[in-house]
């Protein structure tokens, strides 16, 4: 079996398994590098159509308060306004509610229960965001409308947060949205994350005495606080980004509110809901302009939580 | 047994940790509970909206009312399946490039630019594809696929690149030890034993690709109310349409909308949860291999 004859022509068989062999390594290799291409060729085509506004406004265009198509004066400050003031309520909210799923995920609940509950919440994120924009502008926004923002003036008017007419569409009820879709990401991560804390850890502090949240408050989360930072940044970055939703339920607002009953709009919204009312190009180049400020703050977010985890990785690594 | 003996500061103690698990516990009620109640409003506003003109009929012209989305059912179908063709081989080459041939520090690389790519916002590349094919040459079937694929590459290629890593080095080392090459082994033995992974990989990406609505606004959004398969003009999407419905003042609208909502979550949904549970079996079956 071992000993048997080669067959008579394998040297050309061989060369034709080579050069297939040299075939896949390079079609792989020019498709790896053609992902590389395509993040850079992204990025110089958004810059290239945000140009005209780039030049006719500079970097002044971050902190111009107008956005008047009438006297083509454009500038992002409301919008940046916007996007950070949604985003932030919105991982406020989410981050400890994920984290705690996560941690009901992995330490928690009852195995059986494990499974299907993570998918649960996993299914949250599969659910298409102009669905959600959708739910948000006819069942969000008009509840939060009768039932909840009256309630939050009432007791809490006097915070700048909750002052002012409650209304339908607005910054409480897309940070809302905002919410629901960050918090399926931070929880997978964050159970990820408390699997991974070693069970000697664990059980060490379990048998010193400490309660189950003693032991998550003092051995697990300081084990894996890196990691929760980076799936706060990945969630943040998706609330940046999104467009749909947000459009749909904020309101479409210019104003430097701090009431979340307020409308108001964020960078990726006004994008979405001046598709095809642009007038002029350089209203078309502005709302490019505002394409490369996010794609400017998705690199940063993304490009943190990345080094981050990096660095997780070789600590645990070399911790061994 | 020991409550009688505990002093005060125990008994707080074991206070707080089982408030905190209650509040653990009530936060993954609250996410699921989120999910039941945005799947309840979609079923019970847009079933009573479904009927078989629904689904076989464009919609109706304005101030009628017996249309329906067949124009965005077929386009949506069009364009998420051109945008498969582009990225599930792409997104494979590039998981194969990255474990079987990348040095360690390119796989690196590669995977951050991929990660990277995966957190730009879909309206930005929804900018991106409308300045490089759409300025010009108009909107058009092809630039939202284009769009699209840009939005499931980086998806297929980490999903498919960890199947990959998944197969066992035995078996690589076997197909080497035998005479076979590299790309012969891949081809031979890593791929049919990861497909089960690639074909899950697949299935995930383009129920995201689906629902996605950005990347479609700026390519393939100004469309007429026929059904039409002509890929180099604009088609409706169930996504778009659901879109411009939510936004109307009109009842009827909001109707069609919900109706479409309905359509298209079902179709997202159950291929996630089909997606779901072939990735478990392929696991199991990869694991088993080991």
């Amino acid at each position: 079996m071992i000993a048997e004859t080669p067959t008579p022509a394998p040297t050309l068989g061989r060369r034709r398994f080579r050069i297939g062999d040299a075939g896949l390594r390079i079609l792989a290799g020019a498709a790896a590098l053609g992902s590389v291409l395509l993040v850079a060729l992204l990025a110089y085509k958004v810059v290239e159509e945000a140009w005209p506004a780039i030049s006719e406004f500079g970097i002044a265009f971050l902190w111009g308060k107008e956005w008047n198509a009438v006297t083509n004066q454009f500038g992002a400050l409301y919008l940046i306004w916007g996007t950070a003031f949604s985003s932030a309520v919105a991982v406020v909210i989410a981050a400890p509610v994920a984290i705690a799923i996560g941690l009901f995920l992995s330490e928690l609940a009852p195995r059986a229960l494990r499974a299907p509950v993570g998918a649960l919440v996993e299914l949250l994120a599969a659910i298409p965001s102009v669905v959600l924009g959708l739910w948000g502008i006819i069942v969000l926004g008009p509840f939060l409308q009768e039932h909840v923002e009256p309630w939050l003036a009432h007791w809490f008017g006097w915070i700048p947060f909750f002052s002012g007419d409650p209304s339908n569409v607005g910054l409480l009820p897309a940070a809302i949205v905002l919410t629901i879709m960050i918090i399926p990401i931070v929880a997978s991560i964050s159970r990820e994350l408390f699997l991974s804390v070693p069970g000697e850890l664990k059980q060490g502090s379990l048998a010193l005495g400490s309660t189950r949240w003693e032991m998550v408050r003092n051995v697990a989360i300081p084990q894996v606080s890196a990691g929760l930072i980076a799936a706060i940044i990945l969630g943040l970055a998706r609330a940046l980004g999104e467009a749909i939703a947000v459009s749909q339920v904020i309101g479409g607002g210019l104003n430097f509110s701090l009431s979340v009953f307020a409308p108001a709009d964020t960078l990726a919204g006004r994008i979405a809901s001046q598709y095809q009312g642009s007038t002029s190009d350089l209203q078309t180049a502005s709302l490019a302009y505002l394409a490369v400020i996010l794609l400017v703050m998705s690199l940063v977010a993304n490009v943190c939580a990345q080094l981050i985890v990096r660095r997780i990785r070789r600590q645990m690594g070399t911790g061994h | 047994m020991h409550l009688g003996t505990s002093s005060g500061r125990a008994r707080r103690r074991r206070l707080v940790g089982r408030g905190m698990e209650l509040l653990a516990t009530l936060a993954s009620l609250l996410a699921v509970a989120l999910l039941v109640i945005v799947i309840a409003s979609v079923v019970k506003e847009g079933a009573p909206a479904l009927s078989w003109d629904f689904f076989t009929k464009p919609p109706a012209p304005f101030g009628q009312t017996n249309g329906g989305i067949a124009n965005a059912i077929v386009g949506t179908l069009l364009m998420t399946a051109m945008a498969t063709v582009i990225a599930v081989p792409g997104g494979v080459l590039i998981a194969i490039y990255n474990v079987e041939f990348a040095p360690p520090q390119v796989a690196e690389t590669v995977r951050l630019i991929l990660n990277v790519l995966a957190g730009v916002p879909t309206i930005v590349i929804g900018i991106f594809i409308y300045g490089l094919l759409v300025v010009g040459s108009g909107q058009s079937a092809i630039a939202a696929a284009v769009a699209l694929s840009i939005v499931m590459l980086p998806l297929v290629a980490r999903a498919t690149e960890e199947v990959l890593a998944l197969v066992p080095s035995s078996l690589r080392e076997a197909g080497l030890a035998l005479g076979s090459t590299r790309s012969r082994t891949v081809i031979r033995i890593i791929l049919p034993t990861a497909v089960g992974g690639i074909v899950t990989s697949a299935i995930v990406a383009v129920a995201r690709a689906a629902g996605e609505t950005a990347p479609i606004l700026f390519t393939s959004s100004i469309v007429a109310n026929v059904v039409s398969t002509d890929v180099h003009g604009a088609l409706a999407s169930i996504p778009l349409s659901i879109y411009t419905n939510s936004e109307s003042p009109s009842v009827h609208d909001q109707q069609q909308a919900w109706a479409a909502a309905l359509v298209l979550l079902a179709m997202v949904l159950v291929l996630s949860i089909v997606g779901r549970l072939l990735s478990l079996r392929t696991r199991r079956q990869i694991e088993r291999m080991r």
